[in-house]
């Protein structure tokens, strides 16, 4: 194959990916766009097979078939057999971590490009070719080590609590002051060793970058991870020669950042804050205090007689309800409501779940009708004639902390203000605070009403409790 | 390549990637978001071409590793991302 032929379908590629993200960006077409991205990517891969591609340094002499061609497809079939199970079993409860680790593995795989390409390289690189390679090890591996913490927080491996410890910015600010030290470091000496310190310090640092970003934010820094590897993946473009990979990275990169952005706006958060919380994150005083303060408790029946006589119900569903697997009763019981003449829509905070959009994807799995979800700024001056709102395992998006407690984690978030219907429903596991660990005062409000217990049993007994009425 | 030709793709790049994305909905962030990282997973053209070039075991070795991620990041991205716009679609009956 000519260079010129590869390059051609390196561009038609390279136009498959702006489909694919032009696709993504509107309802009716995402599943299409993802498919025309899925197969520019495909095409890549398989044309990468027939074109030997010069070595830039010119040291490796390449040829048809590729060099060491059965490892490289034995480790394409590790790779699917990991990840294909990995994305076709996962619940999709579990999918925003899933998404993390597969952006995180992304950016690991650009670091060993890179690092491989160094050591390939040797003392003929040129600076720009020795910088690029610098700028791709230490992104790389920030997103790399970042991804595998923002895992764990929402696998809830570790706290999703921001870990702030004494002098963290100090530590975090050194750590990234030697990442750059040891970057200009191997700019200037050219080796192995300062190559494998700066890949250590990256990863260090892409950990202790992550850690004091509280559970709330943690889709907000997927996001900005994932742009992250987009860029490393254009720098590797750079020194590999690859048009297509600058233009698929840089894509990546740019509308990465966008989105970001977006989500950020649509949680109401400061991407500066977010992103610089790790150098300005103090000690939280501790909200955890037990709360001592009377709720008031009912039971299903209880529940049953006050949706029977309402005219309007709005369902809040959150994250406990996906984790109860309630999705499918939520359904029976709205609409069994529905089947009473009662009016149901469901208000759906953008964030409700673990990132945006996740309660839509949540809800669709349970065919729940589309033109019952109700977006936020949609539903929320309808609260006043609402009846009942029924939040079912949400807290943080309903909780007016938001509004009213400045330096509380998640201020400035809008929420939906379930407050102003005329009665309040939680439908919860226990006492215990949200994702974002703090104390909703909604719960000792006098018009609500507290059902304890596993969403799905609670909602289960609700519904046959309303059938008997 | 010469430098400007690689600055005026970037840059182009640049301005295409901010376009296609200035408004979705946020019921589409978590799509987009994940569609958008698999398609960074075509740094496994990358992997491919350094194994290729690989002279030496440890680079070799390094390279597979790059390898399999990326096959991970880009097979598993489109496939859970599929999965997920398969129930926006199955809605709208």
């Amino acid at each position: 194959m000519s260079r010129t032929l590869y390059d051609l379908i390196g561009l038609a590629a390279g136009i498959a990916f702006i489909l694919a993200l032009k696709g993504l960006s509107h309802p009716k077409s995402a599943r299409r766009g993802n498919l025309i991205g899925a197969f520019g990517a495909g095409l890549a891969t398989l044309v990468v097979f027939f074109y030997a591609s010069p070595s830039v340094y010119g040291k490796a002499e390449s040829s048809l078939p590729l060099n060491n061609l059965g490892w490289i497809l034995g480790a394409i079939v590790v790779g699917l057999i990991i990840g294909v199970p990995a994305a076709r079993r996962v619940q999709m409860t579990q999918m925003p971590q899933l998404v993390a680790l597969f952006n995180g593995v992304g950016g690991g795989a650009a670091a060993l490009v890179a690092i491989v390409e160094y050591l390939n390289l040797g003392s003929e690189a040129t600076t720009a070719q020795v910088v690029f390679t610098v700028f791709t090890v230490i992104v790389g591996c920030v997103s790399f080590s970042g991804s595998i913490i923002t895992f764990m927080k929402l696998q809830e491996l570790m706290t999703t609590r921001p870990v702030v410890f004494p002098a963290g910015r100090f530590v975090i600010a050194a750590t990234l002051a030697s990442v750059i030290g040891v970057g200009g470091w191997v700019v200037s000496a050219l080796g192995t060793t300062p190559l494998l310190v700066l890949a250590a310090l990256s990863l260090l640092f892409g950990v202790l970058f992550v850690l004091p970003v509280g559970g709330a934010d943690v889709p907000i820094v997927i996001s900005l991870l994932n742009a992250f590897t987009g860029l490393t993946v254009a720098a590797s473009g750079y020194v590999l020669d690859s048009v297509l990979l600058i233009i698929a990275g840089t894509l990546v990169g740019a509308s990465g950042t966008i989105l970001t952005r977006l989500m950020a706006d649509a949680m109401g958060r400061s991407l500066f804050g977010t992103l610089f919380g790790a150098f300005t994150a103090k000690a939280q005083d501790s909200s955890g205090v037990a709360e001592d303060r009377p709720v008031r408790s009912g039971s299903a029946d209880d529940v049953a007689i006050l949706l029977n006589y309402a005219r309007r119900v709005v369902i809040v569903p959150g994250f406990g309800l996906a984790v109860a697997q309630a999705q499918h009763t939520v359904r029976e019981l709205a609409d069994l409501m529905i089947s009473k003449g009662i009016d149901v829509a469901y208000g759906i905070h953008p964030v409700a779940g673990r990132m945006p959009g996740h309660m839509n994807v949540l809800l669709a799995e349970a065919n729940v009708p589309y033109d019952q979800l109700v977006e936020m700024d949609e539903v929320n001056p309808t609260f006043g004639q609402t009846d009942v709102a029924i939040v079912i395992g949400a807290n943080d998006v309903v909780n007016p902390a938001a509004k009213t407690t400045p330096g509380c984690p998640i201020y400035g978030m809008p929420i939906l203000e379930v407050s102003n219907a005329a009665n309040i429903i939680f439908l919860k596991r226990s006492m215990r605070p949200g994702f974002a660990g703090i104390e909703n005062e909604l719960l000792y409000d006098p018009k609500t009403m507290l059902l304890f217990g596993d969403a799905k049993s609670s909602l289960t007994k609700v519904v046959s409790a309303l059938k008997a009425l | 390549m010469d430098a400007m030709a690689i600055l005026s793709i970037f840059v182009l790049s640049v301005f295409v990637g901010f376009e296609v994305v200035s408004k979705v909905s946020s019921t589409l962030h978590t799509p987009l978001m994940s569609g958008a990282n698999a398609i960074h997973g075509v740094i496994l053209v990358g992997a491919i071409i350094v194994a290729d070039h690989s002279e030496t075991n440890l680079e070799l070795g390094l390279s597979l590793a790059a390898i399999v991620l990326a096959t991970i990041n880009m097979v598993g991205g489109f496939v859970v991302t599929d999965r997920m716009l398969e129930m926006f679609k199955g809605q709208k009956k």
